[in-house]
Parts: structure tokens; C-alpha cells; sequence
């Protein structure tokens, strides 16, 4: 059923990403395509895979942007995923049934046995965080590993996406948005975690933490003083070096 | 947006095939065509023909169009599942009014108005569906399911004028209604142009990366080197030299040749009216392919603020 859940989920699983400490290295990116080429997500077919031009549905794509100009310029790695939104357009616009919010957890997940892949849910996601997996004809999305969240099998320390297990930066966290107590939410409140594109009403679950300021060096570092030439032991080492 | 083939049929046969539905079954219920089985099968059969042809084009969009059965059941949320419901559920008014029109010799009034109001509820739910899609500004905006409905009719009139000239019955009405017709959709369509041009953008590269209060945010490091579906999807991009140099071709085709050429024939009468309608109609197919094109090709997906837009 298309409708989203009523009352909303009392827990809103979702990640918070720091865009202060994401180096860009692809490693998050890799992992979901190797662990959601499987499991319930998977197949994540690619055409050309060994071609020139490689083309496949991933869930997870890092984007590098130069955010500032001149000395204020920095880079800003900004990974981009299905945030989980409350108010999730890509869900009501499904013709099918397929495309579906949890009533537990928030997790916008698609049943790939009703999609007739339309594409009208990743037409109405702004975020772009549905692919279509061309092999197969279907619609495919972030799922937060929901195979891994919810394996009791698993250490609960694996129990998390393969995107934040993986992250060697620490930049990504997986938890309860809705529990003001969780780790992620006092991270978001700590640090002023940002709701994307809140103006369009979407609601994400998701929160990325802004940059911390830039320490400047050129400004504050002083300059080295030339060693003085008439004594010490800075001076006889000048002499002997030939100075 | 990329123009799919399968999309741009659907929309233009379809919305063609609806409003000619519309006039006809209208113009029979008014008394103005007679009810004779000729009278009903000249308009009707080429109608259901758009129609079916229209709704049979629109699965080659589907990349799985065995389950395209699915599509009827979301009606509750999904514009695109209300169309589905509408388009086949006019079916039965529309089936009702032929058979009892070409083998009663009677129009049903209750199928003939039943006819129309599925017809402009189908219509309807088109245009919805673009006009319900928040990341697409061009699309979301309020003329566009009124664009959408205007051009249905006109397009189904001008064929309306063309049949009832063939028909030799109901010409006057027809032809009025195509003359009022054509204005109202091609200035519809200027304004919404003119306010999809002028309106604001609504999001920055800067905020799409949650650095609102830091402009501006360049793309350096692209995600992929390759393509994606989402991409040739969203990231279909028209010259705006060449964007507008097809609108004045679709005006001139879409308005500026047929008004006249209509109006002309309806004036002399006879069989003037047929031999200016056939160009007339021509034209006008060919204006609603380009601003079909133009439709999908000129807007902008906020996907491509990862991709190197500054804003859209």
C-alpha cells in the first residue's frame, strides 16, 4: 500500500553523515554495491561492466564539491542516499504498491515483485536516490542493509549498514532519529546536523553535519626567524654548514 | 527530463483521442450531430482508436510491463494510478455510447456524458502527475494540468472539424469550439512558459549538499565516470536557442497556421471547410509533437545539482 504509514513510525532509522570528516574514498560506496548485490536489494546489475562506458544502479554515490572561493575554498565530499523521508513522495506516487514506507522503523523499501519499473518514484525523489537495475526491470533503493539491521545472527556491533560498517573515516552513523537520546540524535544536536532540502517538505529522516571552520594557517602560524649569525649554537652550526 | 518516444505518443494520441471523445459525445448529446450509426462512428472509432493507441504506447514505457495490471490499484495516492483507473473506466461509457450510437441508432445520453467526464478526468490525472512532481519546478506549477486539459481539447476539436466537415454535420459546433479552443490552450501554454521561465530557482548545488549559507559549491570530483539510468532519466538538456526556436514553431503549427485556416473554411463553407481542416490538422499534430518534446526536454531535474548545475 502506497499510503504512508498513519500515525508516523515511532522509530525513524536513518543515517547522520559527517561532511566534516567524509574523505571521499569511495569505500561506503563499494560496500553497498558488494553487500546489496545480494540479499534483499540485490541483484545491482551493470552493463558494460569491463566496457568503456560501465553503467549499473548503485545506492550510494559520493559527489566531491569545492564549496567557497579563494583562501575560504575547501573541499566538501558529499555522499548521497535514500534518506528515509517521512513525507515520502517516491512511496504515494507508486502506481503499483510496491514502493512502501515501514510502519516500525520508517524504511523506505520497494517489493520488487509488484514493480513494473514506471521510474516515477525516482521522477519524484529531489534527493535522486532511486536507480531502475536495467537487467531485472525494477526499482531499486537504499535499504539500510535491513538484512544486516535486523539479523539477530550477527554480533549486535554488526548490526548496522554495510556503508557505516565500512567507513573508515567514522564519517557515517546509523541509529534512531526519533529518540532524542540516541547517539546520532545528541551527534545531530551537538553539531547541528542538517535536514536537506528541508524547504521542499520531504521531511528526510536522514542528517549530514556540516563542516567544522576551517583552521587557517596562513594566518595564524608565525614565521621561522633566520638563525642569527653572530653566536650560539645555531651560529656555529650556520658557520660549519657553510652559511 | 528525457522526451521518451513511448511517453510523448501516449500523451499527444491519448490526449488527442480524449478530447475528440469529448466533442463528439457532447456535440450528439446536444442534438447537433444526428443519430445515425455514421454520424457515431466517424468520430467515435477514430477517438477509441487514439485513445487505445495512446494507452497501448504508454506500456513501452514500463520495463516491466507484465505487472502494468498493478497499476490499477493505488488509486488512493498515486496520480498515475488514477489515470490508469480513469482511462480504462471511460472505456465503458465510451463502448456504451458507440454501440448504442452505431447499432441503436440512438446517442445514450447518460454514456455521452459519462464519455466527457471520463475523458477530461483521465486528462486531468495526466497532467497531475507532472504537475504533482515537487523536484521538477518547471512541471509543478499550477497551469499545468490546465495546460494539459486545454490541449486535449483543442486538439481534439481541430480533428473534431475535420471529421463533422467529412461527415458534412455539426460543423458550425465543432468549429466554433476548436476556434475558442486553440487560443485558450496556446495562451495557456505562453503563460506557462513565461512563469516556468521566470520562476526562481528553488534549490542551489550549495544547499543540495546541506551548505546552504555557503555559496557557491562547484562540482569537482563527478560520482561516476560513466552514465547511470537516473542520469539519462533527468539529465536530457535542450540549447535554450534551440528551445526557442521550436516554442515560435510550435505556436506558428499550433495556432498561428490552423486559427485561420479553420476560421477560413468555416467561412466558405462547402468544401472549403474539409480541404482547410486537413492542413489545419496536420499542423496542429505536428505543434503538439514539439511542444510535447519541449515539455519533457525543457525541464530540469533537481538531481542535477550533484551533477554540475549551479541551481534549479
Amino acid at each position: 500500500m502506497t499510503a504512508l504509514p498513519d500515525p508516523a513510525p515511532g522509530r525513524r532509522l536513518g543515517l547522520v553523515i559527517d561532511l566534516d570528516t567524509c574523505v571521499g574514498c569511495q569505500a561506503c560506496v563499494v560496500a553497498c554495491k558488494e553487500w546489496n548485490g545480494g540479499g534483499p536489494a540485490g541483484p545491482l546489475g551493470d552493463l558494460e561492466p569491463w566496457g568503456a562506458a560501465p553503467s549499473g544502479a548503485w545506492l550510494n554515490r559520493v559527489h566531491g564539491f569545492e564549496v567557497g572561493e579563494g583562501e575560504a575554498g575547501r573541499t566538501v565530499y558529499f555522499p548521497r542516499s535514500c534518506l528515509h523521508c517521512e513525507n515520502a513522495l517516491c512511496v504515494t506516487v507508486c502506481p503499483t504498491g510496491a514502493s512502501y514506507k515501514r510502519a516500525e522503523d520508517g524504511i523506505v523499501l520497494v517489493d520488487e515483485s509488484k514493480c513494473m519499473g514506471c521510474g516515477l518514484c525516482a521522477w519524484a525523489c529531489p534527493y535522486g536516490a532511486r536507480e531502475l537495475d536495467r537487467p531485472s526491470g525494477v526499482m531499486k533503493k537504499c535499504t539500510l542493509c535491513v538484512d544486516r539491521i535486523g539479523d539477530e545472527r550477527l554480533p549486535a556491533a554488526e548490526r548496522e549498514p554495510a556503508c557505516v560498517a565500512t567507513c573508515p573515516a567514522r564519517a557515517r552513523h546509523f541509529g534512531d532519529l526519533a529518540d532524542p537520546d540516541s547517539a546520532v540524535s545528541r551527534l545531530v544536536a551537538e553539531r547541528g546536523g542538517v535536514e536537506l532540502l528541508a524547504e521542499l517538505g520531504y521531511r528526510p529522516t536522514n542528517r549530514y553535519l556540516p563542516p567544522r571552520p576551517g583552521r587557517r594557517l596562513a594566518a595564524s602560524a608565525e614565521r621561522l626567524e633566520d638563525a642569527p649569525a653572530e653566536g650560539g649554537f645555531l651560529g656555529w652550526l650556520d658557520r660549519l654548514l657553510g652559511g | 527530463m528525457r522526451p521518451a518516444a513511448s511517453l510523448l505518443l501516449f500523451t499527444t494520441l491519448s490526449g488527442a483521442g480524449y478530447g475528440l471523445l469529448a466533442v463528439w459525445a457532447l456535440l450528439g448529446l446536444a442534438g447537433v450531430l444526428p443519430p445515425e450509426p455514421l454520424a457515431g462512428a466517424v468520430g467515435l472509432v477514430p477517438a477509441i482508436l487514439l485513445i487505445g493507441g495512446g494507452l497501448l504506447a504508454s506500456t513501452f514505457h514500463l520495463a516491466r510491463p507484465d505487472r502494468a495490471w498493478r497499476a490499477f490499484s493505488q488509486w488512493r495516492t498515486s496520480w498515475l494510478s488514477r489515470e490508469a483507473v480513469a482511462a480504462v473506466a471511460t472505456f465503458a461509457p465510451a463502448l456504451v455510447l458507440a454501440f448504442g450510437w452505431l447499432l441503436g441508432g440512438r446517442v445514450p445520453p447518460l454514456a455521452a456524458f459519462l464519455s466527457a467526464a471520463g475523458a477530461g478526468l483521465t486528462v486531468l490525472c495526466t497532467g497531475q502527475i507532472y504537475a504533482t512532481l515537487v523536484p521538477v519546478p518547471r512541471w509543478h506549477q499550477p497551469l499545468t494540468t490546465p495546460v494539459f486539459l486545454a490541449m486535449a481539447l483543442a486538439s481534439g476539436a481541430t480533428l473534431a472539424v475535420l471529421l463533422t466537415a467529412a461527415l458534412g454535420s455539426g460543423t458550425s459546433a465543432a468549429g466554433l469550439t476548436a476556434l475558442v479552443a486553440l487560443p485558450l490552450a496556446w495562451g495557456l501554454k505562453l503563460l506557462w512558459w513565461r512563469s516556468g521561465d521566470r520562476a526562481p530557482p528553488r534549490a542551489t548545488a550549495a544547499a543540495a549538499i546541506g551548505l546552504a549559507g555557503e555559496t557557491p559549491a562547484r562540482l569537482v570530483e563527478p560520482a561516476h565516470s560513466a552514465g547511470s539510468w537516473l542520469l539519462e532519466e533527468t539529465g536530457f538538456r535542450v540549447a535554450r536557442r534551440h528551445a526557442a526556436r521550436l516554442r515560435r514553431l510550435a505556436l506558428s503549427f499550433g495556432l498561428g497556421l490552423p486559427w485561420p485556416l479553420l476560421a477560413l473554411g468555416l467561412l466558405a463553407g462547402g468544401r472549403w471547410t474539409l480541404l482547410l481542416a486537413l492542413p489545419a490538422v496536420l499542423a496542429k499534430a505536428l505543434a503538439l509533437a514539439i511542444e510535447r518534446w519541449l515539455f519533457f526536454a525543457e525541464a530540469r531535474h533537481m538531481v542535477g545539482l550533484w551533477y554540475g548545475e549551479a541551481a534549479v
